[in-house]
């Protein structure tokens, strides 16, 4: 199994992500944004938190027209798995892959700490060892974690169960509290809070192992 | 030949930017202030022929996320 990372200036959750994937079997590549291409023989991409570009115009928009998000969404488009954590789904938005918006939080904050969500849909490979309803600690780091939509989209996320994870206590005015959202495939998860930084007990918590340890599942070869 | 791009969050979006500007106006006395909305401008310095329709699609592609912002072009 192989998980490429993408790599922007600026990223510098990567290597954490990197280290996830790992513990959980995976091979890891690092992608520089400069590729046109991704790997070959990889079964997900990491779309890494941090600040891509400095999060100069907006948080993502840079990244989200850069060389390697244009091979990330032909590869998306093709079925293939990606996973955006904080930055990365900013970037997953603004390239369109996921619907909605991340704005300022709404107390314009920056807020880093541990925050407990729900599971809103343990049907996709990313929950699937998560219990829908179950409650997890995983941590924030962001200061546009604030999700948006237009009426329709909302409808269409919850009625197609695509809202992977909600705040159990909402820190930043995200809309329905929404802390994660599903691709209309449900290959494709953005999510703000950071499963890798809660991926090893050293680290405060594990409860973002079984992210990874679900992807392992669905891409472990048969 | 220049063009001037400006980005403001659409209208119904909540702006928390644009909400604490206005707090902080009304904490130094400026009472008469009723709302606030903070946006960006954005200068763009082009080559002679480049028409509005080529902005345009700069708006659409980078300059705004259409989905929660509004663009509007002047002529420098």
């Amino acid at each position: 199994m192989k998980a490429a990372i993408l790599v922007f200036p600026g990223s510098n959750c990567d290597r954490d992500l990197a280290r996830a994937f790992r513990a959980a079997g995976f091979d890891t590549q690092m992608v520089w944004h400069k590729e046109t291409e991704l790997p070959g023989g990889i079964d997900v991409v990491g779309v890494p938190g941090g600040f891509s570009y400095g999060d100069y115009l907006r948080s993502g928009a840079i990244a989200a027209n850069s060389p390697i998000c244009r091979a990330l969404a032909d590869y998306a488009v093709r079925g293939g798995y990606v996973l955006g954590i904080c930055n990365g789904f900013q970037i997953l938005t603004e390239t369109g892959l996921l619907p909605g918006a991340l704005m300022r939080n709404r107390r314009i904050k920056y807020i880093c700490r541990s925050v407990p969500l729900v599971v809103g849909a343990a049907e996709s490979a990313f929950t699937g060892r998560y219990s829908t309803g179950e409650c997890i600690d995983i941590p924030i780091a962001h200061h546009d974690g604030n999700y948006t939509a237009d009426e329709e989209t909302l409808r269409r996320l919850r009625g197609e169960g695509r809202v992977a994870f909600t705040y159990a206590d909402n820190p930043n005015g995200s809309v329905h509290d929404i802390a994660g959202i599903l691709s209309d495939n449900r290959r494709v998860l953005g999510m703000m809070p950071h499963p890798e930084r809660a991926s090893d007990r050293a680290l405060g918590g594990s409860d973002g192992r079984r992210l990874f340890a679900g992807l392992a599942d669905a891409t472990l070869p048969a | 030949m220049k063009a001037r791009v400006i980005v403001m969050l659409k209208d119904g979006v909540l702006d928390p930017q644009g909400d604490a500007i206005r707090h902080a106006l009304g904490a130094m006395g400026f009472d008469g202030v009723e709302g606030v909305r903070q946006g960006k401008v954005i200068e763009l310095d082009l080559a002679d022929g480049t028409g509005e329709e080529e902005v345009r699609a700069m708006c659409e592609r980078l300059l705004a996320n259409t989905v929660i912002e509004s663009y509007r072009i002047e002529a420098g």
